[in-house]
């Protein structure tokens, strides 16, 4: 996969803004930020469908719009379905010399609970028969549209209003769904995780997403204020700290095969510069109640959970 | 099977799945998603064999669930696409949400439905429970009486969802197994004539949000947001103007079936109605689909014997032909509504909510009573059909109505 193109700020920054502001997203949403530099990533005509969720909310309060590319949302669990039923519209209609354009890009977005949980099926089964779409997973690891409840990407640990920091049980009891690694195994020909806080890295895969033929699929870190109780200035910092102490890794796997990016690859060559879980856990009012003498000891469970994914995903590198 | 390319009709046996697989191919759609179930699956077989055959310009998605079936040629549908769906029973109760979405993106989906009863406990068979259910979802209904109906409809029903005033989707239901699985003589048009009927996909313009007019699809010269987050503020409007669409497709289904007619030289009463022998009838029976056939044959033999018996099918359920009903029972004196599915614990069957509904307004104040039948694809037989004639007769006779709500053809 040759790639010429080279993302600089500049080049960034003189792109014509396709999702544009004025929409109702909260002040320092990342998801609106991922949202943004997706659609500064691509390379022509493209549609675009959001599964039922923040984004699709705050960017289409009828009759207004962020939206400056042609955009659809139908209902929650079938993004991917929507994607397959335009890309195969695409597809006939070329063939029928009915489109206007040589190629349109299709690119769907959903969150957490429109991927990991409602939304898996019509994905797994939009990649089975190899669509060629890009699927972005937002992933703020919470219903947060509906007032902050657990879905399968809340991490262990995790205060939600369906997981609270109760007495007896200090949130979320279960782990966090690997999602990203459940895609790879659908042998799809590019799965990768990015974070907004390296968006040079970011733009690179929502790019090489789009260009390879069939399904792709991008695993975005995206916090939320509102729902991780945490500073709406530090949104950013947060998702940079969530690949620094590896709760959230960078790396992309072409045709199954693992490889780090450099974020992540630097912490693998010295890991000395892999930071302490607590560092991000601070950051964040939703981890709270585990800073207590009650519940320290969920900090380890998570850090041994966030060390054997990483030696894990190292493994699979070849890294280990 | 190429058997359509000849110059004028032809007569070839068929089931009614094969018939409606073969005008959905003679419509040169091009987005088929669909997943099987029976007893809708001879359809997608059959379309499947005219894809892998290359008898068919048509993307063919096998999708993972008629959920993801239906929103597929929704989304297909946004982008411009001419689109087809078929299911039954348990699969249009998982559409169900996305029925009501396809109707209010205005997405004209045509989908075949064969109609079976729903679970628990399962059963395979006919009953009209399934597409009841979604009487309120914003599609429009037809019912099929026969397999040559099946496929007539369906080529009509493509026009009709097609239409610039209306884009509404269409459902064309056909009885399980009664219709679906029965070999059939039906009399096909040649592929010519059936694509020059149906014409090419036609797109609406609507006022995009800046108060340009843009064709109604997703595209990248024009583009427009479909399906937005739609408040107190205007939601009410929008389904408002689907309601408005739907009274206006009244005119339009009996438009394109007077068309069609000019074509097959077949006709459905006016295509909204059918009426048997009513003219003079005092004892009448309503009912959709196959089941008519039978009535059909009774009230020849109870004709035979002079009583003055008739029938009146609904064809088109949704929208209702509120009017046309009104109409063909001016003379009537006694109906039976005939139910193939339960309200659980409303007073009576759908149809009979509309039909007595229907009449209070009107000048015409006959006595209706309701039959519940066939519920899992159990028969319904001449000899029931006689009975409900007979129960008319005697309320007829003596002014009395024992019951007004009953269940036939079962044990009790």
């Amino acid at each position: 996969m040759a790639l010429e193109w080279k993302f600089t700020a500049k080049e960034i920054a003189e792109k014509p803004e396709l999702f544009m502001s004025g929409h109702r997203a909260c002040a320092g949403c990342a998801p609106a930020t991922v949202h943004r530099l997706i659609l500064k990533a691509v390379r022509g005509p493209t549609i675009a469908t959001n599964s039922t969720g923040c984004m699709e909310v705050t960017s289409t309060i009828y009759p207004f719009t962020a939206w400056k590319i042609p955009w659809i949302h139908t209902a929650f669990e079938n993004v991917a379905a929507n994607a397959s039923g335009i890309e195969a519209a695409l597809k006939i209609l070329k063939r029928k010399g009915k489109l206007k354009h040589e190629h349109v890009d299709v690119i769907a977005l959903a969150g957490d609970g429109g991927t990991f949980d409602i939304g898996i099926q019509a994905l797994s089964g939009a990649v089975e028969r190899g669509h060629d779409f890009l699927y972005v997973l937002y992933d703020n690891e919470a219903y947060m549209n509906t007032g902050i409840q657990r879905s399968g990407g809340t991490p262990l640990g995790a205060w939600t209003t369906t997981s609270p920091a109760g007495k007896k049980i200090p949130g979320k009891p279960q782990l966090k769904k690997p999602i990203a690694n459940i895609m790879v195994a659908h042998e799809m020909p590019y799965v990768a995780t990015a974070s907004p806080a390296y968006w040079i890295d970011l733009l690179k895969k929502a790019r090489k997403g789009l260009e390879v033929e069939g399904p792709a699929f991008l695993h975005v870190i995206a916090p939320c204020p509102r729902g991780w109780r945490s500073d709406p200035s530090k949104s950013i910092e947060i998702s940079r700290l969530a690949v620094e102490t590896c709760v959230f890794p960078l790396w992309e796997a072409i045709d199954g095969e693992y490889n780090l990016s450099a974020p992540s690859k630097v912490i693998a060559l010295r890991p000395e510069r892999k930071k302490a879980m607590e560092e991000y856990l601070k950051t964040q009012g939703r981890f709270r109640h585990l800073f207590t003498p009650e519940f320290k000891h969920i900090i380890g469970k998570i850090q041994e959970v966030v060390d054997r994914r990483w030696q894990r995903l190292l493994k699979k590198c070849g890294m280990a | 099977m190429v058997l359509t390319t000849q110059k004028g009709p032809r007569a070839i046996a068929l089931n009614g799945d094969e018939a409606v697989a073969l005008a959905a191919k003679q419509c040169d759609v091009d987005v088929v998603a669909a997943y099987p179930i029976t007893p809708q699956t001879i359809i997608v077989e059959r379309f499947s064999e005219y894809v892998h055959d290359g008898e068919v310009d048509t993307e063919f998605i096998c999708t993972e669930s008629e959920h993801s079936a239906l929103t597929c040629c929704l989304a297909a549908a946004a982008v411009g696409a001419r689109t087809f769906t078929a299911t039954a029973s348990a699969g249009l109760a998982l559409m169900h949400e996305i029925l009501y979405v396809t109707s209010g993106c205005r997405a004209p989906v045509v989908m075949a439905v064969a109609n079976r009863a729903l679970s628990a406990p399962i059963n395979i068979h006919c009953d009209h429970s399934d597409s009841m259910v979604e009487r309120d979802s914003g599609w429009i209904q037809i019912y099929s009486e026969n397999s040559q109906e099946a496929y007539d409809s369906i080529i009509q029903a493509f026009r009709i969802a097609e239409h610039q005033e209306l884009s509404l989707p269409t459902m064309v239901g056909l009885d399980g197994f009664f219709l679906s699985h029965t070999l059939e003589n039906v009399s096909v048009l040649p592929d010519e004539t059936v694509r020059k009927f149906v014409g090419q996909r036609q797109i609406p313009l609507v006022k995009n949000h800046e108060g340009k007019f843009v064709p109604y699809k997703l595209d990248p010269e024009n583009p427009i947001t479909i399906g937005p987050l739609d408040l107190h503020d205007y939601y009410f409007e929008h389904k408002r103007q689907q309601e408005e669409a739907m009274r206006k497709a009244l005119g339009i289904i009996r438009k394109v079936h007077d068309e069609y007619a000019e074509v097959s030289g077949r006709r459905y009463g006016n295509g909204l109605v059918d009426s048997y022998r009513l003219e003079d009838a005092e004892l009448v029976t309503i009912c959709l689909g196959s089941t008519a056939g039978t009535v059909k044959t009774v009230v020849d033999q109870l004709r035979a014997k002079g009583v003055k018996a008739g029938l009146l099918r609904i064809r088109t359920f949704r929208p209702l032909p509120v009017q046309e009903i009104i109409k063909a029972l001016q003379h009537v004196k006694a109906i039976a509504v005939m139910d193939r599915s339960c309200s659980f614990g409303g007073s009576g069957g759908p149809v009979f909510h509309e039909i007595r509904h229907v009449l209070y307004d009107s000048n015409i104040h006959p006595h209706v009573v309701n039959y519940i039948y066939g519920l899992g694809g159990r028969d319904m037989s001449q000899l029931l059909v006689q009975k409900i004639y007979r129960d008319l007769a005697r309320i007829l006779e003596t002014g009395k109505i024992d019951k007004s709500i009953k269940f036939i053809g079962l044990r009790e």
